[in-house]
């Protein structure tokens, strides 16, 4: 093994040293380890899509950086956080991978941070939602790309409430993230003058939200907080539309609600939902353009996550191409100095929590008869400036910012 | 005899397995090992198919991963502490469970697991989907860095080898021929004079305990617990892993845990990445139609004929 | 009154019961199909949170590719699946005849899997949406609540199936041999009864009933692939409990059931989700062959 190893150290030196230009690229190659769910509940807003993204990123940047080829590998970790570890580490120890990314579901990027952290590796998060990325657990390396849950809170939140949505009541999924989301919504609304009368814990996950909505109904609130996520979003929209809580004048914002969610609940039901998104394929001519090319490859409109992957990659690998290096702290240290411009960002920033703050947009869901076509299903509402959504980095719990 | 030279064939060849494959895989084998020859000792000798394993492999695995890590227990204090846990939850679910036999066991006990898994999702310290992270490895017998892939792979072959051989001797012991005989013919144990429920609780609590065991270890090697470990899909991978591998013979189980965990590592990165629960479900349908003896089964009858 | 102490006035109370009525009339009709399924072959039909799913998707499908509505697929999903739930039968689970039961519930797990995951692969997790048919939207305001016309009708059309199920069972001529199949097959045999095809046949009517929960659930809850693995679970217990030893009994305890988890949810909603199963473990203590079955 250990023979092995130096002897494929021995052909990658010489190469290195053949190519000249990619002298202080480690091994002769980057490679990107990109680890998703492709067989379960994630598999439609991350999961073979955003395989898809990672290979555009890389095709169009010419499919080699600092002279050195792009490789790309990814796996199923299937939703388990343990199978997601092992295979980090095996790729970090074994396939000489320099870079992590996508890592949808919190499990999974808390557990691959960890790795990160002890193997030195970059971190790009897409998928996860979790605000701790870049609080508590944050690492040096790791960056948290498209959307946390605070930004969702606050964009949601506070949008609604100056709307006069000033009474709320929260549906709540049982468990640790539905508990942070209800808490991060309820300081936004509160501060912006709102009042919270009342919530309901819901386990998790349900099928049947009837009796949940009826109890909401009866609240009285303006707004039905949604602080869940996936089928539980999706089978409460659909409860509260069959129960007429939005005939009666109540108003559901979903707190963290995909735009696969959106496509599989239908305009019929999803309509005049309120959420908050980090991205839309309908922004303007270049969201549009490169979200087409997506939809070539695909069939689908990319979600905000997929587009994330697309654009952390290319961010990356810019960041390589400049330093011409692969050394993670040197790469880290340009991405950060550098600002995001793309279809995805437009000046995004790079903080020393890891936080990477862009705009994130307030969308209202289309009436069936507003709808254009296929996925047409956002009008943006409201631009949200991304200092105003992640908040500042002194309020970053981060120990290392 | 041939047994022994098998066993120690196998010994040589994990005690040389982590210079061969990446140990970190060896360890999480080693653990879904332990758990599958855990639950053999229930479903291969007591004839009791529990559909609930989950709840003692991922309930060790979180107390472990909270006594390590916010207790600051000891790794190896930090392992019995789940092991007993999973030994007194296994001790309650047992005493529901066997008052049913046959599919009524399996139900109850998924049922009861699934109550389990509710208990874990919601609790506070369990971190919900987040999982409990960043559980320390910490030092075997104070000193042995287990942060080194190398030290802990030997430290779970430790735990491994201790769980396998327990098994082992419960099975050739009077106890297990006993709980042979209550598999084959309960009504004739009862006439004997066995206190029939007594033997079938004790092997269920030997079973949670030892099942808790290997949760607890994979928290150590991952340093994290998640939601998957007490899921009702690892209640089924695992009599996956015992069926394939062989019902009721010692070696079996670990076996067919080698080639589920195997598989799932391989399809995880290949083309069939996103098949892995229908190749999973193939096996499983294959092996009832034809091939039920499982993999050392058919090996021994094999042996048999030909020798 | 008690219910007002407790901070909850009456109307309260009676809508939640309405609810758990429904959802109850859910868990009848899948316990009953898995009661149905038992008393023949004498297996758990885990694939039977699989085949509840099909009925829903073909209901789409029917729908998108053949433009038929919700009352055909009413009629015709069950009639699909069930003749998927034959073929099961008949090229699989009848191999397993003569080898111990439990290979059966593992043969249905297996199959489950596989269903599951081809469904994941084709059609993606989030699933799809499925409108409440034309005739049964809106609904009426009874006081206390507002109740959708779809809710009410499924409470109707689960009643009717489970009367229908019942008469079936009960009141025909192929209704004794099937009682009598699971008493004595043998006899039943040497009488020149078909029995691998009163077996057979009722694998496939318990499939059916399965798919007719699919279908009724297709507007109500998300069509998607795993929509039936969380609930078997619950219908699981739900049979513990029940025991398996009637249809009258897999009925009552299914409505009873959806009531006892509808109000655990005003009182305890956390507690909502486990408590049928804390329902399942009393009963066990104090009547171990469930409150219907016959001696254990």
């Amino acid at each position: 093994m250990n023979i092995l190893k130096k002897l494929a150290f021995g052909v990658s030196a010489s190469a290195m040293m053949a190519s000249g230009a990619a002298a202080e690229i480690s091994d002769g190659k980057v490679k990107i380890g990109l680890l998703t769910d492709m067989s379960s509940t994630y598999s439609d807003l991350a999961g073979p899509g955003s395989i898809v993204a990672a290979e555009m990123a890389i095709e169009d940047f010419g499919g080699t950086v600092a002279g050195a080829p792009i490789e790309l590998i990814s796996a199923d970790h299937q939703n388990k956080a343990d199978i997601a570890a092992n295979k980090a580490r095996e790729w970090g120890d074994n396939e000489q991978v320099d870079v992590f990314s996508e890592l949808v579901t919190t499990s999974v990027a808390m557990a691959v941070f960890e790795i990160a952290k002890q193997q030195n590796k970059i971190a790009l998060v897409s998928g996860a939602a979790s605000s701790p990325l870049t609080g508590d657990a944050c690492i040096p390396s790791g960056i948290h790309w498209t959307y946390n849950t605070r930004a969702l809170a606050v964009g949601t939140g506070s949008a609604v409430v100056r709307e006069g949505g000033d009474s709320w009541y929260f549906l709540t999924a049982d468990y640790a993230f539905g508990e942070s989301l209800q808490r991060d919504v309820s300081a936004v609304v509160e501060a912006e003058g709102g009042t919270v009368v009342g919530s309901i814990k819901h386990p998790f996950p349900s099928s049947d939200f009837s009796s949940f909505v009826l109890q909401a109904q009866a609240s009285g609130a303006k707004v039905i907080g949604l602080a869940n996520a996936g089928a539980d979003t999706v089978n409460a929209i659909k409860a509260a539309n069959e129960f007429g809580l939005v005939a009666g004048g109540q108003t559901i914002a979903a707190l963290l609600a995909f735009i696969t969610d959106i496509h599989a609940l239908g305009l019929e039901t999803a309509q005049g939902i309120q959420l908050t998104t980090g991205f839309y394929w309908d922004l303007n001519d270049e969201t549009r353009a490169w979200s087409e090319r997506y939809n070539e490859r695909t069939g689908n409109m990319p979600t905000m996550v997929q587009a994330g992957v697309y654009s952390s990659i290319s961010h990356y690998l810019k960041a390589v191409e400049a330093t011409g290096s692969d050394d993670t702290d040197t790469v880290i240290a340009q991405m950060r100095a550098t600002p995001v411009n793309d279809f995805f960002a437009t000046n995004g920033e790079v903080r020393s929590d890891g936080r990477m703050v862009h705009d994130m947009y307030l969308a209202r869901v289309k009436s069936p008869s507003e709808s254009t076509g296929p996925w047409d299903y956002y009008d943006i509402v409201r631009t949200i400036p991304g200092e105003e959504a992640y908040g500042p980095l002194s309020e970053s719990t981060c120990p290392t910012k | 005899m041939n047994t022994k030279i098998g066993y120690a064939i196998a010994l040589a060849f994990l005690l040389a397995a982590p210079f061969m494959v990446y140990p970190v895989f060896m360890m999480k084998l080693l653990c879904f090992a332990l758990f599958a020859c855990a639950f053999n000792l229930i479903l291969g000798y007591g004839g009791l198919l529990s559909f609930g394993h989950a709840a003692f492999f991922g309930g060790a695995s979180y107390i472990t991963g909270h006594a390590i890590k916010v207790w600051g227990l000891p790794t190896e204090l930090g392992l019995l502490v789940g092991a007993g846990s999973a030994a007194i939850l296994g001790y309650f679910i047992g005493m529901l469970a066997i008052r049913r036999q046959g599919i009524y066991f399996a139900m109850i006990t998924l049922a009861l697991a699934q109550m389990v898994y509710f208990f874990f999702i919601s609790a506070d310290f369990t971190g919900g989907e987040n999982g409990l992270q960043g559980v320390p490895r910490g030092y075997a017998l104070g000193f042995i860095d287990l942060q080194n892939d190398l030290n802990m792979y030997y430290f779970v072959l430790t735990v491994f080898v201790i769980g396998f051989l327990i098994i082992a001797r419960a099975v050739n012991s009077p106890f297990g021929q006993i709980l042979g005989a209550i598999r084959d013919n309960e009504d004739r144990a009862t006439s004997l004079g066995y206190d029939v429920a007594r033997y079938k609780h004790l092997a269920f609590v030997l079973s949670a305990c030892l099942a808790g065991l290997a949760g607890a270890t994979k928290t150590v090697v991952f340093q994290l617990a998640s939601l998957t470990d007490v899921h009702w899909h690892t209640s089924g991978e695992v009599v996956l892993m015992t069926l394939l591998g062989g019902l009721g013979t010692i070696a079996g189980p670990a076996v067919g845990a080698g080639v589920i965990v195997t598989l799932q590592n391989y399809l995880a990165s290949g083309p069939l990445g996103a098949w892995v629960p229908v190749v999973l479900g193939s096996i499983f349908v294959i092996c009832v139609l034809a091939f039920r003896r499982g993999i050392v089964g058919e090996l021994q009858a094999f042996l048999k004929r030909s020798f | 009154m008690l219910t007002d102490l407790l901070g909850f006035p009456p109307q309260v109370l009676f809508g939640q019961l309405l609810l758990g009525l429904i959802n109850g009339a859910f868990y009848a009709v899948l316990s009953l199909g898995l009661a149905v399924i038992f008393g023949l072959l004498n297996i758990v039909n885990m694939a039977h949170g699989a085949l509840y799913m099909l009925g829903a998707f073909s209901t789409y499908f029917l729908s998108k590719y053949l433009g038929v509505g919700y009352w055909g697929a009413l009629l015709l999903a069950p009639v699909i699946v069930g003749a998927l739930g034959i073929v099961i039968e008949r090229f699989l689970l009848r191999r397993l005849s003569g080898v111990d039961h439990l290979y059966g519930l593992l043969l249905t797990f297996g199959l489950a899997l596989v269903i599951e995951g081809l469904f994941i692969k084709m059609f993606g997790a989030s699933g799809i949406p499925y409108p409440t048919p034309p005739l049964l939207s809106g609904g009426i305001n009874l006081g206390f609540m507002f109740l959708p016309y779809y809710r009410a009708w499924v409470v109707v059309a689960s009643l009717i199936v489970c009367v229908a199920t019942w008469v079936l069972f009960e009141r025909t001529k192929i209704g004794s041999y099937l009682r009598a199949g699971t008493e004595n097959p043998k006899l039943l045999q040497s009488f020149g009864v078909n029995v691998p095809l009163l077996t057979t046949l009722a694998y496939g009517y318990g499939v059916a009933l399965a798919a007719f929960a699919g279908v009724l659930a297709a507007p109500i809850t998300q069509v998607s692939p795993l929509m039936g693995s969380n609930l078997i679970i619950v219908v699981f217990a739900v049979v513990v409990i029940g025991g398996m030893g009637s249809i009258i009994g897999a009925v009552v305890t299914g409505l009873s059931m959806g009531i006892v988890e509808g109000l655990t949810k005003v009182f305890w909603p956390e507690a909502s989700a486990t408590v049928i199963f804390l329902v399942m473990a009393i009963v066990l203590v104090l009547r171990p062959a469930g409150l219907f079955g016959k001696t254990a």
